[in-house]
């Protein structure tokens, strides 16, 4: 590699600075991401105001159904979806699988979610997300695994929840820790915090950070078991600054209206007139799974270290 | 003087970086959602975000045309990346259906600077930015493709214009908001201060 010039020309253009990644991340607040499978489903989440779409082959709610190893989705589908809407695209890499993630970004899309929905490639190491362009969300059930996938260079978490349960118990869980263990941290003196760090398993710096911030130094959105525009509003309520619904819309009886009352029910969280009349015949929801009744396997969050 | 009150556009977007913004450039800032807010503020911040979410919501709530007429009444307008959008009389690249507040006698081109991965920081010398140049955050950034005569282009970046001002109208492709660097904001706080008094 060549030495940066210390010349005083102005710098060139700088592409994949944490800024840039950050900051998209950031234009992403307070609205909802939507998973679609075909063009015809994120136009539908287009026309409806989802602020992206994540590209997949199947919804949680079929890859639990189907079984099997689930991995990235076909580069022809994902272009399809590219090709569909001129909202922003997502698209997932198996845990710890960068090569799907070495895909995904050349195809262009314009965030990568390391997600624990696919099965897991590795089961010691994340992806080294710093070395993309492209930036990163990954899921997290508490502070240290949030900060152990900033570390990795993550530009957004979301919580894990359980997806394609439609059941939002597990969502509620992780994003209350987080919050808690925040809250916690604001009250320990300099001392404390490398104790904290330590039983945290996460760098100082980013514990240090979020003591000062806080909150987090990247985005946080609620993801997994989304299911009704109350569920949207409870997870900002509970401080997500936006909401990933996977199964919960195209899962649903009357998909374009229920993407509309979330997109709604998200804006006005904090207004439960607004909420009541997105909640109007919506149609039936998704079919939910209690999440004590999963077996040990098939529980997604535990995926991920 | 007496401290003005400017509002921000809460649709949906990067909301908070711009209160902060503002407060630190000695405004009150508070976010903005229904036209009864809106008649309380002396200017407005449009953020950054999704242009077409922005639009919509903007309609479904109704505060489309409520906007539309504190604009055309003169009030003080800043928008950024999206809010550029949305200040355009005309937009290319954008949805059939979307609603823009207009504002500016320009035509944007949306994402015109490309996806995600092409987004980039650079250094912008601005017109009526004293102290330097600014650092310019661009994220999937729309450009300015022409303005018409009464339009002042403050900045361009590799021969694109991505900052102007109409009268009390101003926008940037590019996203102050992110940086610690406010002086667009205080830039657009004292338009306010003049619009006031």
């Amino acid at each position: 590699m060549s030495t940066p010039s210390t010349s005083s020309v102005a710098p060139q253009p700088e592409t994949g600075t944490a800024r840039v990644k950050r900051g998209m991340a950031e234009q992403l607040k307070g609205g909802v991401i939507m998973d679609v499978v075909t063009p015809e489903q994120a136009k539908i989440a287009e026309d409806a105001g989802a602020v992206a779409v994540m590209a997949l082959e199947r919804v949680p709610a079929d890859i639990r159904k189907d079984g099997g190893v689930a991995r990235m989705s076909d580069p022809d589908m994902i272009e399809g979806i590219i090709d569909a809407v001129s909202i922003p695209v997502m698209a997932k890499s198996r845990i710890g699988h960068f090569v799907e993630a070495q895909v995904l970004q050349s195809l262009g899309v314009d965030y990568i979610d390391e997600s624990e929905v696919l099965t897991p490639a590795d089961e010691v190491n994340h992806s080294d997300k710093w070395a993309f362009t492209t930036p990163f969300v990954c899921g997290a059930t508490n502070l240290g695994e949030a900060l152990r996938r900033i570390a990795e260079g993550a530009a957004m978490i979301r919580s894990k929840g359980e997806a394609g349960t439609g059941n939002v118990v597990e969502a509620v869980r992780h994003l209350r820790q987080i919050k808690n263990e925040i809250a916690k941290l604001r009250g320990f003196d300099n001392h404390e915090l490398y104790a904290a760090a330590k039983e945290l398993r996460a760098p100082y710096e980013l514990v240090k950070e979020v003591a000062e911030l806080g909150k987090l130094p990247v985005v946080l959105f609620s993801a997994g078991g989304v299911a009704t525009p109350a569920d949207a509003a409870l997870m900002r309520q509970l401080g997500a600054e936006g909401v990933f619904v996977g199964s919960g819309i195209f899962k649903s009886g009357d998909p374009v209206k229920r993407a509309a009352a979330i997109v709604k029910a998200t804006t006005f969280y904090d207004d439960p007139k607004v909420i009541a009349d997105a909640s109007r015949n919506l149609g039936e929801a998704m079919v939910g799974i209690n999440c004590d009744t999963l077996p040990e396997s098939e529980r997604y969050a535990q995926r991920g270290w | 003087m007496s401290t003005p009150t400017i509002g921000v556009l809460a649709l949906q977007g990067d909301v908070r970086e711009h209160l902060a913004a503002l407060a630190t450039a000695d405004a009150l800032a508070r976010p903005v959602r229904r036209p009864e807010e809106l008649a309380e503020v002396d200017g407005l911040v449009i953020p950054g975000g999704e242009s077409t979410t922005m639009s919509k919501l903007a309609v479904i709530f109704g505060m489309l045309e409520p906007l539309r007429e504190r604009v055309r009444a003169g009030m003080p307008v800043y928008g950024t990346c999206a809010g550029m959008i949305m200040l355009a009389d005309k937009i290319l690249d954008g949805r059939e259906d979307q609603e823009t507040l207009g504002g500016i006698d320009m035509i944007v081109r949306r994402n015109a600077f490309g996806r995600q991965n092409e987004s980039f920081e650079a250094t912008i010398d601005m017109a009526g930015v004293e102290g330097g140049p600014v650092e310019g955050v661009f994220i999937r950034a729309p450009w300015v493709e022409s303005v018409g005569g009464a339009v002042e282009v403050l900045a361009t970046h590799d021969g694109h214009t991505v900052a102007v001002r109409q009268g009390n109208v101003l926008a940037t492709s590019f996203h102050p908001e992110l940086t610690g660097d406010h002086r667009v904001h205080a830039l657009f706080v004292e338009m306010v201060r003049a619009g006031r008094s």
